[in-house]
């Protein structure tokens, strides 16, 4: 057997498991395994400026693969200022792994020098953690956190290194597990035959279908087969945000984002439906609006890999746990030969209500000759992208806006914090993404507000040459906030301001990058045309948009599903 | 509505923490709580007593079985079983006749006196949580009670149901 030290174990474990980038900050209880990183060329590693970066990151490269991210920091401040990067992974549902130093095994407990009871500390924001208390069991714990993390529901597992068993002093026998299992872990994939078959009736059945789709549907690969049937069984689809892209949002059937800031079609659609199909989402409160009005008339089928999930907010009426993929695949040996003249004489008069929806145009907008409407802005880098590019993004108006006017037609385009709202999430992710992607176009729409949460990430992306579009909507607000305060609060804008801002070109000119001000909108197109022609290069866009733009429609509190504002003196 | 919740589980450091995290973290009560290895010592039982209506009791085993830890969950509650609870209670006997009294309230309730001071008795006492709260309202108007420890709810599924591995 081979022998090494922990720290070396560490690293080679990472290899064993197939991890290629490790986006981490070293530190004094890391500073081993640092060195074991020095002297090998099989694991890159990626220095970020704040640790909180380096889990978007690694939340960014693991939405745009579906492989696990992994984030490696110190004790105390640095597995701490991961925090927030693992509870957005958590809400989100994505793999990561997160190995964190730890004072040496004698001192746990006596308030020593960075140390932070990281395993309980993260608790309540991991699918599982470990504290490694042997060199000896480092492989075994590496090989357990990366087969939890990415199986079933993924989630982000934490491994706690203590200082001491790293310590590259000592040698100990490494022995990585041919297979991993574990008697308490058994998710379940495959869906109860008989649940399948009473999902697939009602589905057929039904005269005023819909197909709601989630992120879970993307985290197993099952974009394709939810498509083949939408399209076999003429089926109406809704994305919900983190399910953007699993059906293309470009396609005929796609009736666009549905909730709080969904279209007309998508809730008119979901609240008259007869019957839901539920693939991989979660009902949850941005979706439903008042769960007691929810649906009313709706035969409500469930599929998630998550038990838990299933029955939270709205009762299902059929569930099935287990994957999306699985669950589609054992549809589809169910059913018998559709015809299609047939089934589209089913769903016709349930078609031509939503035809009718359609025709409000409910993401129609206001143009102006002198102010750039965000909407545009997104609707420009549609097309200046080809629909096709790696998008993220940071948690405001922006992300709506761009959840909205960039139809994406592919799953792991849209990179975004859907269940926690990080700001400071955009930039860190598409530079994982970036890493994991490196000749694809990846932009940040980002808004004044939230790109300040992780600039200084931007000297990152000059370490590392990462040609990311940074689009940024400044609207000298706190954009979100503002429009509440609006509707809410009679305007009253309490520090939702923005004072003070940077001049955000020269910014990204001195961490080395290229800046473009706009400011009008006829100087737009042309530089969105400049921006996406330095390939190689970082360029932060700055345009000026509208600040009393408002995202609509927006779904009225306490309401049903479609009770909704369309503009600021339209309602449903 | 009371309900009693047997959990087999990884016998780990942190299995335990978790558990009762994410109680808290989830907003559920744990009215008690009881936990020790079984006879496998990889392995521990633990039983809590909640309160909850049929969705929360759903969502709680729902989630609990969500954690990597667990590997069984059972509500008792919902079939016939055997629930037990054990109480050590210190009572002050300062007369003969609270003496006489307390010894004839612990031979009534079929428990037995342990300890025995000049000053006190210390009792102990098995049975339905109903049963050592009866104990506990009896005893009171004899004797001052000088402190007690109650395990919390243990219990199992009567007839051929099992919880194992």
């Amino acid at each position: 057997m081979e022998m090494m030290s922990g720290a070396a174990m560490v690293v080679r474990a990472l290899k064993d498991v197939g991890v290629k980038h490790v986006f981490g900050y070293p530190g004094g209880a890391v500073l081993d395994i640092y060195d074991a990183l020095y002297a090998q060329e099989d694991v890159q590693h990626v220095l970020v400026r704040h640790e909180q970066a380096a889990a978007h990151m690694a939340d960014g490269y693991a939405r745009a693969t579906g492989q696990t991210g992994t984030v490696l920091v110190t004790s105390g401040p640095g597995a701490t200022n991961t925090l927030t990067g693992i509870a957005t992974a958590y809400m989100d549902s994505i793999p990561m792994v997160i190995l964190s130093g730890q004072v040496p095994s004698v001192h746990i407990g006596e308030d020593a020098f960075q140390e932070t009871d990281m395993v309980g500390c993260s608790r309540p924001i991991v699918k599982h953690s470990f504290l490694v208390k042997r060199a000896i069991d480092i492989p075994d714990a590496i090989a357990k956190a990366y087969y939890i993390a990415n199986t079933g529901r993924p989630g982000p597992v934490v491994v706690d290194l203590p200082k001491d068993i790293v310590n590259i002093q000592e040698s100990h026998p490494y022995q990585f597990p041919d297979k991993v299992q574990m008697r308490s872990y058994n998710p379940t994939i495959k869906g109860h035959m008989g649940q399948i078959k009473k999902a697939l009736k009602a589905l057929l059945d039904a005269k005023r279908p819909v197909l709601y789709v989630g992120g879970g549907a993307i985290a197993c690969d099952a974009s394709s087969l939810v498509t083949e049937l939408a399209e076999k069984l003429h089926l109406p689809v809704t994305n919900t945000l983190m399910g953007l892209g699993a059906f293309p949002g470009d396609h005929q059937q796609c009736i666009g984002m549905l909730g709080m800031h969904g279209t007309l079609e998508a809730n008119k659609t979901m609240h008259n439906a007869d019957c839901i199909l539920a693939l991989g989402a979660r009902f949850d409160d941005r979706v439903t609006n008042n769960v007691d009005k929810f649906c009313p008339h709706a035969t409500i089928i469930h599929v998630d890999i998550d038990p838990a999930s299933i029955s939270k907010t709205v009762n299902a009426h059929i569930p099935v746990v287990g994957s999306v993929k699985s669950v589609l695949t054992q549809f589809f040996e169910q059913m018998h030969e559709i015809n299609d003249t047939e089934r589209k004489e089913q769903l016709a008069d349930w078609w031509e209500q939503i035809a009718s929806w359609r025709t409000r145009k409910c993401l129609n907008y206001a143009s102006s000759n002198e102010l750039i409407k965000p909407q545009q802005v997104i609707e420009s880098l549609y097309r200046h992208t080809q629909g096709d590019a790696y998008v993220s993004s940071d948690v405001g108006q922006h992300q709506m806006f761009a959840a909205l006017y960039y139809p994406f037609a592919k799953p792991r385009r849209w990179i975004n914090s859907g269940g926690l709202g990080t700001m400071g999430f955009g930039l860190p992710a598409a530079m994982g993404v970036q890493f994991a992607h490196p000749d694809a176009v990846v932009c940040c729409v980002t808004g004044d507000g939230s790109i300040q949460m992780n600039i200084q990430e931007l000297s990152t992306c000059m370490q590392y040459g990462l040609p990311v579009k940074i689009i940024s909507l400044n609207n000298r607000a706190l954009g979100m906030v503002r429009q509440w305060q609006d509707m809410i609060y009679k305007g009253r804008h309490s520090h939702s301001y923005m004072d003070s801002l940077p001049d955000f070109v020269k910014l990204a000119e001195a961490y080395g990058h290229v800046g473009i001000k706009v400011d009008k909108p006829e100087e737009l197109e042309d530089a969105m045309a400049r921006c996406f022609a330095l390939k190689d290069k970082l360029v932060f866009m700055d345009i000026a948009v509208d600040q009393n733009e408002h995202v609509y429609p927006m779904q009225i509190k306490y309401g049903a599903m479609d009770d909704m504002r369309l503009s600021k003196t339209e309602r449903t | 509505m009371r309900r009693i919740i047997s959990v087999l589980m990884e016998n780990e450091p942190g299995a335990l923490s978790r558990i009762i995290g994410l109680f808290s973290q989830r907003g559920y009560n744990v009215d008690s709580l009881c936990v020790a290895p079984i006879e496998d010592s990889s392995l521990s039982r633990l039983t809590i007593t909640t309160a909850g209506d049929d969705k929360v009791i759903e969502q709680i085993t729902k989630q609990v079985n969500k954690l990597i830890d667990v590997l069984k969950i059972s509500d008792l509650t919902d079939g016939s079983h055997v629930e037990r609870e054990l109480m050590l209670i210190k009572v002050a006997t300062r007369s003969d006749a609270v003496r006489d009294e307390v010894k004839r309230t612990v031979d009534i309730f079929r428990g037995q006196v342990v300890d025995i001071t000049p000053r006190n008795y210390t009792i102990e006492i098995t049975g339905t949580s109903d049963k050592l709260d009866a104990f506990i309202q009896t005893m009171s108007q004899t004797a001052e009670i000088v402190e007690l420890s109650r395990t919390g709810v243990c219990g199992l599924a009567r007839g051929e149901k099992a919880m194992r591995q």
